[in-house]
């Protein structure tokens, strides 16, 4: 990810703006998805990468392969039957004990040997934190370009991964190419794509492959593992119905009004960056490109400007409902419904609204 | 604590700070300077002036870096009433000098230019560190001071008051009294982001030249105050202000004052197109000469607008403060070269040397000004209403006879304020002003 | 014990605007600051110092403006500060950016002593990308350990580490051997203020400042623009939907825009109406 980048493509006019792709890349081809699989479960994020995946296997008129790690040869075998339904056409696993959890070594040994026998041309990984550890590690191995948190993937006219992602702080979009590495890898956050048909019954091949690391190789030992009581987590990322608050709620205390809507509808909460820089809300409560991205059927953003990174978090909602007092807000410039208004007050009344409608038609019904 | 001990503490980096402290760290005193803020210049507003007379005394050639914006070749003065100014305006190619007289600025910039400047002169600047309270020996004499930091304390054998119009050291140090809500005003400002060209074809201007527009009237809704109009590069930067005790009882906010000001209808154009990109609101010393405080006393000093040093007739206030920094800077080199320990005798020197220049010149004269302006409120309601209706009569040919136009001129005047009242407020005037 | 925090100067992001008309970012007066994710790294890294003994340096590689920033670091308590900065790192991407780290880490080394721990923020603020902490792990073949919530034991004499580290679903525990490249997590600390002893101490220090040459950087064309697999192709403010929103009309009370609101979200999407009954159904 460039440091700088410069606002029009001519500043970029030395060695790089060109596709100068040297002669033992050429060969490089199909499109690989990292699946990340932990405690026999895949993260729905490789799901969504494939469904992305398969569109750009299919523009190169390449294939599209899954690549699952891991201790447990019946976990491997499911993910990898799961990767075909949704898309793949083959899996590479690597099935070893030494990868029964993640550690970076292990995976980065592994992905990075696969890469460099197979030789893909795209890598996507999720951005988890799984993801993260790992994209970081085997991109500087193979000494290739990676751009982290897309919000969009595709192929340009010469074939190229075109990813794209926002900048400085979220204001702007910008794409960002790999022209003469391979593989061009790529990093996206849970919920950005959407999740693709599953076709049950879709088989492939599958190509398994040695990990080549013992044990004492590996110098980083897992002692214990202490999962997250579920009922504190909120699950903002799948929520059919998401409220949100941001800065135009003007104090901790009027988040509660935002609580109190979501009650009703039986939705999730939560709010904007700057809400949990002040500590009126936990971070596992943003929304946003550097928090979660969601995909509700209903979003109500009260008090919320709309900044880019606030935007790609959310862009994915069936139907938008904005809440501000400035009509210049961005944010009315992507929402589907508008009202200038204050939240503070609104928000009260629509939680009345909401509440008298549904308990009358309930009596009624 | 800072186990090294300083010639002079330092406590603020702003104007009279910097010049203080440039002033002494160059004759080779050792110097420590403390400033709130995060970096000098972020807990400071102005409009902005440079005054060069003041800054070529300290820094001679500081127009080879410092950032400047526009050198003023034309002042306009207006009175306002609520659709309508009447101004005296003075351009000349003079002021298109060598060294000019007077520049705009951005004192974010300049102020951590001046900053640069006395740490490579060699003072040490600490930011981020806030003046509690002065330490004093059994005697009473000043001999430090304690910072919110962890272990803060520091000694010196003078410490520079130079920590602006709150001055609350001072204050809780019982070296003066409480900063009363007359003598200050609050103002506000935004700076208004323009194309140099369109600022260059709207005020008439070549290359860097520069416009200053000072205006009263109908514009501080009765209250006493001023507002502002500064071209600046690419920017343009408009403000007003009204002394603090104007405000209580009122509700009036400087921040409504200045978006009537913004769309008063001659000065909108002015505006037009602009993007307001920042906002800052500041107090400014208004008490006059009567309401400076105890200037110096043992092993301390007061400089800038902790001392109150604003004209507030002419607007001038940075080339006080840093003529009062470089004076106090002086001085205490003075006394350091002769081995005179800084008692509050021997600043009295700082005091002398100041009674001699301009400032204490200039605050004297004016004394009686706010005093003045306290009781004579026409001046912000009445007296622009009528010089703005004698200047349409005056201008408008409508087939009345001139004669006829003088008469009702000096009618509107009498009958609005009575020809007892009008000599009254003359010779209150003229009384004050001299 | 030696700790080295690596730093990043970044533009304030909250305080960028984007020009309204020509698109461009408007980097006029935008303040820079420490990434804020770097201080959680600093604050840990000062705490181990405290306890343990030793030496914290802090490296940034920058602009030379990026001095500010490491003054404030050793305000904070830092024991020394390298810059390393020259023309030839303008347009690093995080490869090229973890090489130069890399190579002038081993200078540090060299100069001051090998470090044990080697310490970064989780991410920046204006490139978000997490990636350069683990590319000089892999580069100085350290052992990586990335959102890490908590030092739980630390034995340099042993050469080994224990920590917590945020993992999906869970805190693992894990161990490895020093020396290690650690990523911090945010909000598991706050920066301290640096004593009056600590600022004056910053104030007069000297910043260790290196060029390319000085750090031992000897293949440039593995720096900057040259050395970065990734080009920006272009930037670019989000395309107008082509649908524009329908605004609700504000009525005389909030009560009225609220059903006026309610209305306009179930005619839009009826589907959700019959779902809400259902589910207020079962509370």
């Amino acid at each position: 990810m460039t440091e700088a980048p410069k606002p029009t493509p001519a500043a970029n006019s030395r060695a790089g703006t060109k596709k100068e792709l040297p002669e033992h890349f050429k060969a490089y081809k199909h499109v690989w998805v990292a699946v990340e699989c932990e405690y026999g479960v895949v993260h729905p994020v490789s799901f969504e990468l494939l469904g992305e995946g398969r569109k750009l296997a299919d523009k190169r008129g390449a294939e599209l392969a899954g690549v699952v790690m891991g201790g447990d040869e019946a976990a491997v075998s499911a993910a990898a039957a799961a990767c075909f339904e949704y898309g793949a056409d083959l899996v590479y696993t690597v099935t070893d004990p030494v990868l029964t959890h993640y550690r970076n070594e292990a995976y980065t040994k592994g992905l990075t040997d696969l890469v460099n026998t197979y030789q893909p041309e795209i890598l996507l990984l999720g951005a988890t934190t799984l993801g993260r550890d790992l994209a970081g590690s085997v991109a500087t191995t193979l000494r290739t370009g990676l751009t982290a948190d897309c919000t969009e993937l595709a192929i340009d006219d010469e074939g190229s991964l075109a990813a794209t992602r926002p900048t400085f702080g979220g204001s702007l979009l910008c794409t960002i190419m790999t022209l003469n590495y391979r593989p061009q890898m790529a990093t996206v956050r849970p919920r950005v794509l959407s999740m693709p048909m599953r076709e049950v019954g879709r088989t492939g091949r599958i190509v398994p492959h040695a990990l080549g690391l013992a044990e004492d190789d590996v110098v980083t030992k897992i002692l214990k593992f202490v999962a997250d009581r579920d009922s504190d987590k909120p699950q903002l990322a799948y929520a059919d119905i998401v409220v949100a608050g941001g800065l135009g709620l003007r104090s901790a205390e009027n988040f509660q009004l935002v609580k109190a809507l979501a009650e009703v509808l039986g939705a999730e909460y939560g709010g904007s960056r700057p809400l949990v820089q002040k500590g009126w809300i936990t971070a596992d409560r943003q929304i946003g490109q550097t928090g979660k991205t969601i995909r509700p059927k209903l979003y109500i953003a009260a008090g919320i400007s709309g900044a880019i990174q606030h935007r790609v978090g959310v862009e994915g909602s069936d139907l938008i409902v904005a809440i501000n007092t400035d009509p210049k807000a961005q944010i009315f410039e992507f929402a589907h419904l508008g009202i200038v208004a204050d939240a503070i007050e609104l928000l009260p009344a629509l939680t009345e609204a909401f509440s008298k409608h549904l308990s009358v038609n309930r009596l009624a019904g | 604590m800072i186990e090294d001990r300083f010639d002079a503490i330092v406590v603020g980096a702003g104007p009279s700070g910097n010049a203080a402290a440039y002033t002494m760290a160059k004759e080779g005193l050792k110097v420590l300077q403390l400033e709130r803020g995060e970096y000098p210049g972020s807990k400071n507003v102005q409009g902005a002036i440079l005054y060069a007379n003041a800054l070529e005394k300290i820094i001679p050639d500081f127009r080879d870096d410092a950032p400047l914006e526009r050198h003023v070749i034309e002042q306009r003065i207006w009175t306002m009433d609520d659709s309508s100014y009447v101004g005296m305006h003075y351009r000349s190619n003079d002021f298109n000098e060598e060294q000019p007289n007077r520049y705009t600025i951005i004192r974010a910039q300049f102020d951590k230019w001046f900053s640069r400047k006395v740490r490579e002169a060699g003072a040490i600047l600490l930011c981020e560190t806030t003046v509690k309270e002065l330490l004093r020996d059994s005697h009473g004499r000043v001999i430090g001071v304690r910072t919110d930091r962890a272990d803060g304390t520091v000694f010196a054998d003078v410490v520079v008051l130079a920590e602006g119009v709150n001055g609350l050291v001072g204050e809780r140090s019982g070296l003066r009294p409480v900063v009363s809500s007359d003598s200050v005003a609050l103002a506000v400002k935004e700076m208004h982001f323009l194309p140099r060209e369109v600022i260059e074809a709207r005020f008439n201007l070549q290359g860097n030249e520069g416009v200053v527009i000072e205006a009263m009237g109908t514009i501080t809704a009765g209250m006493t105050g001023t507002a502002f109009l500064y071209t600046n590069q690419e920017s343009i930067s408009v403000g007003i202000g009204c002394i603090v005790s104007d405000f209580e009882g009122t509700d009036q906010t400087p921040y409504g004052l200045l978006e009537a000001f913004k769309s008063h209808p001659t000065i909108k154009p002015l505006l037009e197109g602009s993007e307001c990109k920042e906002y800052a609101a500041h107090l400014i010393p208004e008490g006059g000469y009567s309401a400076i405080p105890e200037l110096y006393g043992d092993g301390w000093v007061v400089v800038g607008d902790a001392g109150q040093f604003v004209n507030a007739v002419h607007r001038e206030g940075s080339n006080l403060a840093m003529t009062t920094g470089r004076i106090a800077g002086e001085t205490i080199t003075w006394l350091k070269r002769r081995r005179d320990a800084p008692t509050k005798a021997n600043l009295s020197e700082y005091k002398r040397r100041l009674d001699a220049t301009f400032v204490m010149k200039d605050m004297k004269k004016y004394r009686k000004i706010p005093q003045f302006l306290h009781g004579t409120k026409q001046v912000f309601g009445l007296y622009p209403q009528l010089i703005s209706q004698a200047a349409q009569t005056w201008f408008r040919v409508d087939g009345t006879d001139k004669r006829s136009k003088e008469k009702e001129i000096l009618r509107s005047f009498r009958k609005a304020r009575t020809l007892p009242g009008l000599v009254g407020d003359a010779f209150k005037l003229v009384r004050a002003w001299r | 014990m030696h700790i080295v925090v690596c730093m990043k100067q970044v533009p304030d992001s909250a305080q960028i605007r984007v020009h309204p008309v020509t698109n461009t970012i408007m980097r006029q007066g935008v303040p820079t600051i420490i990434n804020p994710y770097d201080l959680f790294a600093l604050e840990e890294a000062l705490r181990l110092r405290d306890q343990i003994g030793g030496e914290v340096t802090v490296l940034t590689m920058g602009p030379p403006m990026a001095e500010d920033s490491l003054r404030k670091a050793l305000t904070f308590g830092a024991d020394r500060a390298v810059l390393l900065t020259d023309r030839s790192f303008a347009g690093s991407d995080t490869l090229a950016t973890s090489y130069a780290l890399s190579v002038a880490l081993a200078k540090i080394s060299q100069e001051f002593g090998a470090p044990e721990i080697i310490f970064t923020g989780k991410q920046t603020i204006d490139g978000d990308t997490a990636q350069v902490g683990p590319g000089i792990a892999k580069r100085l073949g350290l052992n990586q350990l990335t959102y890490v919530a908590k030092i739980a034991e630390l034995d340099p004499a042993a050469g080994s580490i224990t920590v917590e580290r945020r993992a999906e679903g869970g805190i693992q525990l894990l161990s490895t051997r020093l020396p290690v490249l650690i990523t911090m997590l945010e909000g598991v600390n706050e920066i301290r203020r640096g004593s009056l002893a600590s600022a004056y101490r910053a104030a007069g220090e000297a910043i260790v400042t290196w060029s390319a040459a000085d750090a031992g950087i000897t293949d440039l064309s593995k720096c900057g623009l040259r050395g970065s697999p990734t080009i920006v192709k272009k930037v670019f403010a989000p395309s107008q939907r082509a649908e524009k929103v329908q605004m609700v009309p504000v009525e005389q009370s909030p009560a009225a825009t609220a059903q006026a609101a309610m209305n306009a979200i179930f005619a839009r999407q009826p589907a959700l109406e019959g779902e809400l009954m259902r589910y207020s159904a079962g509370c």
